[in-house]
């Protein structure tokens, strides 16, 4: 049986190549066929994990807490050190400074990345904004956010932090953060569905070691992490309650 | 910070509904919530407090050790009006999620401001505590709920 992994949309481009390296990893681990299905649409993949096309997933954790509470999935482990965190930017040259300079009206470019807008929208509330008051661009990219903001389409943008700080420096000079989160306990996670049931502690053993085997290291630096911390079920259901709080 | 804060310093006796009750000293001091942050917090079903995030310590001035295993409670301002708590959790109680503002106490009598979120954490169809988490709230509506919450005292 070939199992299927993916990914969140929302992972760095430049780790691209990483993600089929842990795949092809995966496979010798596990016996098994992997086949690694990459998607650019939050929706697309969404649709595709509720037909139970997928078996194993890197998800943000707003999928993360739909793939627990409503189709069972199993969250394994979660990336060490790295939350997800999200920041507003606006035009360096742009005389607003903070967020409540902001005014009804404006225009917000912004990602269907879930987490990243549900958590721009929290920052803009001290503004009074909310998304009866604002303008939405959406886009595909936190390259193509920026542009926006860069073309003057926009008046701020939203970026998942990694994704900001992944942007040239020629184009990070022309724009400046207005706001970024600082959360900590929200973040991605490798979660199983039931067709995993079987490989799981195999996989778990395999993944909490990755660090300490030489090629384990070289497949988790070409992802861009550092190792995996596994994911206790009370852990994983602290940070579902978390969003929870978050989604209105 | 609110433009009426004079700085004064009280003396408050502030009585629980638990019987229990504390002389609290009251500053007239707001503390602005930091931009980007959560202040989170876990309590059993009772309302001791579980966990406590940085951003909660920093902002309650309480250490974490005092805030563990303390009430939920020794948040609370005088001018808060029991009445709100009492619509917190009696929605709370009925499983559903609490949003409203609340003007917290702080450990050296001032005070700060929140948009507050409270959900009831639910285990194997059981009850086990509340998470609350709570952001930077307008300044519109701080002073919507001041003049709410003095009429509901």
């Amino acid at each position: 049986m070939t199992l299927n992994l993916s990914v969140s949309p929302d992972f760095p481009p430049s780790h691209l190549s990483g993600w089929f390296i842990f795949n092809t990893w995966l496979q010798r681990q596990l016996g098994t066929g992997v086949h690694l299905e990459l998607y650019d649409s939050f929706d697309a993949q969404r649709e595709d994990i509720r037909n139970g096309k997928i078996d194993l997933i890197y998800a943000n954790p707003y999928d993360a807490s739909m793939l627990v509470r409503e189709l069972g999935f199993k969250v394994l482990v979660r990336p060490r050190n790295l939350s997800d965190e999200t920041l507003i930017a606006t035009l360096a040259s742009d005389p607003r400074a903070q967020v409540e300079d902001l005014e009804a009206g404006i225009t917000v470019a912004t990602t269907a990345d879930p987490d990243v807008h549900t958590m721009g929208m929290i920052m803009l509330e001290s503004a009074d904004l909310d998304a009866g008051n604002v303008t939405f661009l959406e886009l595909d990219s936190y390259v193509l956010v920026a542009k926006a903001l860069l073309n003057g389409n926009a008046d701020v943008g939203f970026f998942l932090q990694a994704g900001y700080d992944e942007l040239s420096e020629l184009i990070r000079k022309k724009m400046k953060p207005l706001v970024n989160s600082q959360i900590g306990v929200v973040h991605h996670t490798l979660v199983a569905g039931p067709r995993m049931e079987e490989h799981i502690p195999l996989l778990l053993e395999r993944l909490t070691n990755m660090e300490h085997d030489p090629k384990g290291q070289d497949v988790l630096k070409s992802m861009g992490l550092d190792g995996w911390d596994q994911m206790h079920e009370e852990q994983t259901e602290f940070m579902i309650d978390l969003i929870d709080t978050l989604i209105d | 910070m609110s433009e009426q804060d004079t700085g004064a310093a009280t003396e408050v006796l502030i009585k629980y509904f638990d019987g229990t009750e504390r002389l609290a000293k009251i500053v007239d001091r707001e503390v602005p919530y930091p931009d980007g942050k959560l202040i989170v917090s876990r309590t059993d079903s009772q309302g001791i407090i579980t966990h406590a995030n940085r951003a909660f310590i920093e902002m309650s001035g309480y250490t974490r050790e005092e805030l563990l295993g303390t009430n939920h409670y020794i948040l609370r301002h005088p001018d808060m009006p029991v009445v709100a708590f009492k619509d917190l959790w009696d929605t709370v109680a009925q499983g559903k999620k609490w949003q409203g503002y609340v003007k917290n106490l702080r450990k050296d009598g001032a005070y700060y401001w929140v948009k507050a979120t409270v959900i009831p954490n639910i285990r194997n169809g059981e009850l086990v505590g509340y998470t609350s988490v709570r952001r930077k709230p307008s300044r519109s509506k701080i002073k919507e709920s001041e003049a709410l919450y003095a009429t509901l005292r």
